[in-house]
C-alpha cells in the first residue's frame, strides 16, 4: 500500500476555493490545541486572535497600517518568483529605499520646501530599491552568481549602511547625539487618510500597485514573459525571449517596489530614519507572496489576513498573557496548512495497492 | 533579533518648557490598577530586558491584589511600537512603561490621546504632562569599575566590548578611563563594537580577541554573559552587565552593573495609587538604588576598600564621575557647565571621547 | 600603514587567532555541509536557521537535564531531523514550492524554539570538554589546534570529508548528485527519487541541528532566544559560494569566520575604520569572492545541481 501524489489532468475549482478555508480550519483546530496545551480556553483565545482585532475601528485601521508594506513588498517580489528568480533581499531594498527618499527629507529639513519633496521622496526610495536590487541581478547576469546568495548578503551590507548614515552624517543635531534623523517636516510626510486613525495615503498606493500588479501580469506582453520563464523556461528560451533582460527587470520592479514601501513607511508611521524601525517587512513579506499565491488580489488578501495574525498575536499577549513566540508558531503552521492544501489544487493524493505501486515504479 | 539598551535622561530646555501639572486623577477606586510593559526584547536576554522583567515581578510581588501587570516582549522600535502602547492603553492599563528610547516618539503621541493615563519612558528626553522619563546613571557604576580594572589589571589594558555608539555607551566608556585613569594614568582601552545587541557568539569573539591582544579586564556594555565565560575561560576579571553574571564566572566577576528597577516600579505604581503621580524625570544613580552594583568579589581587601569606598563618595556627592576639568582626546578642554563637573545635559549627549582613548567614535 | 599591515599580519598568523576562527566557523560548515547535500539531491531547503534554533533549543534543554553534553547534541540533532521532516513532508510528499516551505519552517522554528527555551532563562551549563592527548595536545602551535578542539569540530571535519567520499566515491552519492541534477532521468533509470531527497533533507536537518546545539553546548554555554543570529542563513548563503562542493565549503566557512574575526580584532588595534564598514567585511567579501569566481567560469557558470528548488512528481 503506497500513497502517492499525482497531477491532476487540470486545476481543481473544488480546491481552489476550499483550499483556504481548509486550511484555515486546519489551523485553527491546531491553534485550539496548542492553546489548551498552555493551559488557555482555545474558543475564547481564538476569537481573541482573530475576532477581537476585526471589532473595533482601531484595529482596523492598525491592520491596514500593517499590511501596506506587505502587499507592496509581496507584489514585486510576486514578479520575481513566478519566474522562479529568488529574489530574497526585499529587506535590503526596502532600506535603502527608505535612505533613498529619506536623503531628500533630511536635506530640505526645516527649509521650509515646498509640497513637491514629498513625490519626489518616493520616486527616490522607488529608484534606490530599484537600483540595489539590480546588483544581484547583474552579477546573476554577468557573472552568473546566485542571487540567493548575493540579494542576502546585500540586506546585511544594506543596514549597516543605513546604520551608519543614522548615527553619522545624517544624524539630528536637536537630537542630543541619538541616532536618528531630525522628524521629518510635515510636507514630507505621507498624509493620512483617516484623521484619529493611522491609516495614511500609502494604503491607497498599495491598492494602486495590486491594480498595476495585476494589469502587468495578466495583460501586458512583460507579464506573459514572466509567467512563461516560470512555468517552462526552455520554451520561454525558444521562443526568443531574452531572460536575462527579464531577470533584470523583475529585479528592478520588485527591488522599486520594495524601495517605495521602505521610504512610505519612514514617511509615513515611524516620521524620521532610525536604525531598526523594520520588524523585518521584507521577509514578511516572502510569506505574502507566497500565502497569496503570487497572485495581486491573493496577495492583498494575504497580506491584510498576515496582519491580522500579527495584531492578534499582540492581544493575544495583552488579554490571555500567551507569549509572541506562539504567534511565530501560528504563523509557521498556518502557512505550512496553506501550502499543503493549495497542492491539492494541482496534485491528488491516490492510494495505491502494493503491487499496482510495484507496476509503476517500473514504468 | 536585534535590540538595544539606549538611555537618555532630562533635557534642560524641554523640561522648561512643559508645564509639570498635577497628573493625577485623584486616587483610584479599590479596583487593581493595571500597569503595562513594552519589552524591546525577549525577557529570556538575561540582560535589559530580563531585568525589566525582573523589576516587574518586583512590583507584582510587593503590591500583590493591587496590582494586574501585562508585558508585551519583542516590540520592535518602528510603527509597530506605537500600537502596542496604544493597544496598552485600550486593554485599560492606567501605568505603561516603555522600556527603549526608541519607544520614545510613540509614547508621547499615546500619551495625548489617553491624557488621564500614566507613561513612563525609559532612557528618553521628552515629556509630557502624563509622561515621565526614568533611566540610571550608569556613569557612575563605571567609574568605580574603571577605579577596581586599573587596580587589578596586570598588563595595564583594559578590555571593552559594546554594541553601538550611543551616548550612554560613550560616557560610560569615558566614566570608566576617568575612574581608571586615577589609579593609573596609563592605562589603555582596547574597544571593540560588536554592531548587534543580540549575539552571543559574537560578543564571545570580542572577549577573546579583546584577551588575544592582552586586556586582562573585560567590561562589556552589551547583554549576554558570553564574555564573562570567555574570561573564566582565560583566566582574567571582567565586570558583569545588566545582571549579575558571578555564576557564569565565579573566579572572574569583579563586580557588576545592576539595573535595579523593582523599586521604581513600586513607587510609581504606589503614586498612582495614592492620586500622587506627577511627570517626572527620574535619573537615579547608586544615591537612589536604581544602579546596584553587585557584591565585590574576587579582589584583594584593599581594592575592594578603595571600592567602597569610591561608591560611598559618589553617593555622597562627594565624587563626580566627571568632575571638571575634563579633557577631551584632542587635548581640548570641555566646558564646564554644571558648576564642578559637567552638567547632565552634557553627559546625557556625550559624543566625544576622553584623552587616553585611542579609538574614534563611529559615525562621527 | 605599513606598521599596521604588520600588527593585522601578526594577529593573523597567532594560534589563538585560528583557534577562534576555528570555533566560529564550526557551526557555519556543519550546517553547511547538511545543507550541501540536501541541495546537492535538488532540494532547497531555506529553514536552516530554523532547523538550527530548534537544535540550540533542545540541545541546550537535552543537556541541561541530563548533565551529559552528548545526550544534548542528539537532542539537537532530533530537533533538527524533525524539523526538517515536516519541510519533506510538505515539499516531497506534496510538491509544495520549497522557498514557501523553507520560511515557513524558519519562522516555526523560531517560535517554537523560544516557546522551549523559556524555562531556561540565566541556565548554564559545563561546555563541551576539550580533547586533551597526553603530549600532543601541548605542541606549541598545532597542539591545541589539530589536538585540543572539542568534539564539535572534530566531527565537523569528519563530516565533511565524510561527505566528500560519500558524493564522489560512492555509487550511493553518485545517484544523489544524479537526482539533484535531473530528476526525471534519474527516475527514468528507477532510482527512488523521492525517498534519496528524504534521507538527504533528513540529513540536512539532523546538520543544522547539531550545528545549532553546538552554540549554547561548547560555544557559549547558555541559551538565550535566537542565539544564531542569522547563521543559518550564511549556511545556505556559503554552499552557494561553495558551488556545491564540499572542499569549497570549508574555504568559504573559514573565510566567513575568519573575516568576522578578523574585523573584530582589527577594531581592538584601534586602527579607527569605521566598525560598521568592518561589520559589513564578510558580507561583502562572499559576494565580491562569489562573483570572482562565477565570472571565472563565464557565464554559463551556475554551478548548480539543475534540478535545484524544482518540484518532482513522478508521472504515473
Amino acid at each position: 500500500m503506497q500513497l502517492v501524489l499525482e497531477k491532476r489532468p487540470e486545476n481543481s475549482a473544488l480546491a481552489a476555493v476550499a483550499s483556504p478555508l481548509v486550511a484555515i480550519a486546519l489551523s485553527l483546530i491546531t491553534m485550539a490545541v496548542m492553546f489548551a496545551a498552555l493551559g488557555k480556553n482555545p474558543i475564547t483565545s481564538l476569537g481573541v486572535y482573530f475576532l477581537d482585532p476585526l471589532t473595533d475601528s482601531y484595529s482596523l485601521g492598525e491592520l491596514v497600517v500593517k499590511a501596506t508594506p506587505l502587499v507592496m513588498i509581496g507584489i514585486g517580489l510576486s514578479f520575481c518568483y513566478i519566474a522562479n528568480i529568488w529574489n530574497i533581499g526585499a529587506e535590503g531594498q526596502f532600506l535603502i529605499g527608505a535612505v533613498a527618499g529619506s536623503w531628500l527629507a533630511v536635506r530640505t529639513n526645516g527649509t521650509g520646501v515646498g509640497p513637491w519633496v514629498f513625490p519626489a521622496m518616493l520616486v527616490l526610495g522607488a529608484v534606490g530599491g530599484a537600483l540595489y536590487a539590480l546588483i544581484p541581478a547583474l552579477c546573476r547576469v554577468r557573472f552568473g552568481a546566485s542571487e540567493i546568495l548575493t540579494s542576502l548578503m546585500l540586506v546585511y551590507i544594506a543596514n549597516f549602511f543605513m546604520d551608519y548614515l543614522v548615527r553619522g552624517p545624517w544624524r539630528d543635531p536637536h537630537g542630543l547625539n541619538f541616532p536618528t534623523t531630525a522628524d521629518f517636516d510635515p510636507v514630507a510626510t505621507v498624509p493620512i487618510l483617516i484623521p484619529g486613525s493611522r491609516v495614511h495615503a500609502g494604503a491607497l498606493i498599495a491598492l494602486l500597485v495590486v491594480g498595476l500588479g495585476a494589469v502587468l501580469l495578466g495583460r501586458t506582453i512583460m507579464g506573459f514573459e514572466v509567467r512563461l520563464l516560470g512555468a517552462a523556461p526552455k520554451a520561454a528560451r525558444f521562443s526568443g525571449f531574452d531572460p536575462d533582460k527579464l531577470v533584470l527587470l523583475t529585479f528592478a520592479i520588485s527591488g522599486a517596489l520594495a524601495g517605495l514601501a521602505g521610504i512610505i513607511e519612514v514617511a509615513g508611521p515611524v516620521g524620521h530614519l532610525q536604525p531598526d524601525f523594520s520588524p523585518g517587512y521584507g521577509f514578511t513579506a516572502i510569506i505574502v507572496a507566497f500565502l497569496g499565491r503570487l497572485n495581486p488580489v491573493g496577495i492583498l488578501i494575504a497580506g491584510l489576513f498576515l496582519a491580522l495574525t500579527f495584531i492578534g498575536g499582540e492581544n493575544a499577549e495583552i488579554a490571555i498573557k500567551v507569549p509572541l513566540d506562539l504567534t511565530k508558531v501560528f504563523q509557521g503552521v498556518l502557512l505550512f496548512y496553506v501550502l499543503a492544501c493549495d497542492s491539492l489544487i494541482i496534485y491528488r493524493i491516490r492510494l495505491l495497492r502494493t503491487r499496482q505501486s510495484r507496476e509503476l515504479a517500473h514504468v | 533579533m536585534k535590540y538595544r539598551t539606549l538611555i537618555m535622561a532630562a533635557v534642560v530646555a524641554l523640561a522648561s518648557a512643559l508645564p509639570l501639572g498635577v497628573a493625577g486623577v485623584g486616587a483610584l477606586a479599590a479596583d487593581k490598577l493595571k500597569v503595562g510593559l513594552i519589552y524591546l526584547g525577549p525577557i529570556g536576554d538575561f540582560g535589559w530586558t530580563y531585568q525589566h522583567e525582573v523589576g516587574r515581578q518586583a512590583l507584582v510581588k510587593a503590591l500583590g491584589d493591587k496590582v494586574e501587570t501585562t508585558y508585551l516582549e519583542n516590540v520592535n522600535e518602528g510603527p509597530d511600537s506605537e500600537r502596542a502602547i496604544e493597544q496598552l492603553a485600550r486593554a485599560g492599563n492606567r501605568l505603561i512603561f516603555t522600556t527603549s528610547f526608541g519607544y520614545m516618539d510613540p509614547t508621547i503621541k499615546v500619551a495625548s490621546r489617553y491624557p488621564n493615563d500614566f507613561f513612563e519612558h525609559a532612557t528618553g528626553f521628552k515629556r509630557a504632562k502624563n509622561v515621565s522619563t526614568y533611566a540610571g546613571r550608569w556613569y557612575e557604576a563605571r567609574y568605580i569599575q574603571g577605579v577596581i580594572a586599573a587596580k587589578m589589571s596586570k598588563t595595564g589594558i583594559l578590555g571593552y566590548i559594546v554594541s553601538f555608539p550611543i551616548p550612554e555607551v560613550v560616557s560610560g566608556i569615558n566614566a570608566t578611563m576617568l575612574g581608571a585613569q586615577s589609579v593609573n594614568p596609563n592605562i589603555k582601552v582596547k574597544i571593540i563594537w560588536v554592531n548587534t545587541w543580540f549575539d552571543p557568539g559574537k560578543e564571545a569573539d570580542a572577549a577573546k580577541a579583546l584577551a588575544d591582544q592582552k586586556a586582562d579586564v573585560l567590561m562589556q556594555h552589551t547583554d549576554s554573559p558570553a564574555a564573562m565565560q570567555i574570561a573564566a575561560q582565560r583566566n582574567i576579571l571582567a565586570f558583569g552587565q545588566d545582571s549579575d553574571m558571578i555564576k557564569f564566572g565565579p573566579k572572574s566577576q569583579l563586580t557588576a552593573i545592576v539595573d535595579n528597577w523593582g523599586p521604581y516600579y513600586i513607587k510609581r505604581a504606589n503614586d498612582v495609587l495614592n492620586g500622587t503621580w506627577k511627570s517626572t524625570d527620574t535619573w537615579g544613580g547608586l544615591g537612589s538604588d536604581l544602579v546596584v552594583m553587585a557584591p565585590y568579589t574576587n579582589m584583594p581587601d584593599d581594592v575592594k576598600a578603595l571600592a567602597m569606598k569610591t561608591e560611598a563618595a559618589i553617593k555622597a556627592g562627594t565624587l563626580h564621575p566627571f568632575k571638571c576639568p575634563v579633557v577631551t582626546q584632542d587635548g581640548q578642554t570641555v566646558e564646564c557647565k554644571g558648576g564642578s563637573h559637567l552638567s547632565d545635559e552634557q553627559i546625557l549627549s556625550m559624543n566625544f571621547y576622553v584623552k587616553g582613548v585611542d579609538d574614534k567614535i563611529p559615525g562621527k | 600603514m605599513f606598521e599596521s599591515l604588520l600588527e593585522i599580519g601578526k594577529l593573523v598568523f597567532s594560534v589563538s587567532f585560528i583557534l577562534t576562527v576555528i570555533t566560529a566557523s564550526t557551526p557555519l560548515l556543519i550546517a553547511g555541509a547538511g545543507e550541501l547535500v540536501a541541495e546537492r539531491s535538488g532540494v532547497l531547503n531555506l529553514g536552516v536557521e530554523g532547523m538550527m534554533i530548534m537544535g540550540a533549543a533542545c540541545g541546550f534543554a537535552g543537556a541541561y537535564m541530563s548533565g551529559s553534553i552528548a545526550i544534548g547534541a542528539a537532542c539537537g540533532v532530533l530537533a533538527g531531523a524533525a524539523s526538517s521532516a515536516i519541510f519533506a513532508a510538505l515539499t516531497l510528499g506534496l510538491a509544495v514550492n520549497q522557498v514557501a516551505a523553507g520560511l515557513a519552517l524558519t519562522i516555526f522554528g523560531t517560535g517554537l524554539s523560544g516557546l522551549i527555551g523559556r524555562g531556561f532563562v540565566g541556565a548554564r551549563i559545563a561546555p563541551a570538554p576539550k580533547l586533551d592527548v597526553p603530549i600532543l595536545s601541548d605542541l606549541p602551535g598545532i597542539g591545541p589546534i589539530l589536538f585540543g578542539q572539542d568534539a564539535f569540530v572534530y566531527l565537523s571535519i569528519a563530516l565533511i570529508v565524510g561527505i566528500w567520499f560519500f558524493l564522489y566515491r560512492t555509487r550511493s552519492g553518485l545517484v544523489l548528485r544524479a537526482v539533484g541534477d535531473n530528476h526525471a532521468s534519474a527516475h527514468a533509470l528507477g532510482y527512488p527519487v523521492l525517498r534519496i531527497r528524504l534521507l538527504a533533507v533528513l540529513f540536512g536537518g539532523a546538520c543544522a541541528g547539531l550545528a545549532g546545539a553546538f552554540l549554547p553546548l561548547a560555544y557559549t554555554p547558555f541559551f538565550i532566544p535566537g542565539m544564531t543570529a542569522g547563521r543559518g542563513w550564511i549556511a545556505v548563503a556559503l554552499v552557494v559560494f561553495a558551488s556545491w562542493r564540499p572542499g569549497r565549503l570549508v574555504g568559504g566557512a573559514y573565510l566567513f569566520g575568519a573575516v568576522t574575526f578578523l574585523q573584530l580584532s582589527v577594531q581592538a588595534l584601534g586602527l579607527g575604520i569605521p566598525p560598521q564598514l568592518m561589520s559589513s567585511l564578510p558580507y561583502l567579501a562572499t559576494v565580491v569572492v562569489l562573483v570572482l569566481i562565477s565570472a571565472k567560469r563565464g557565464t554559463a557558470g551556475l554551478a548548480a545541481p539543475a534540478s535545484l528548488g524544482l518540484v518532482f512528481v513522478p508521472d504515473r
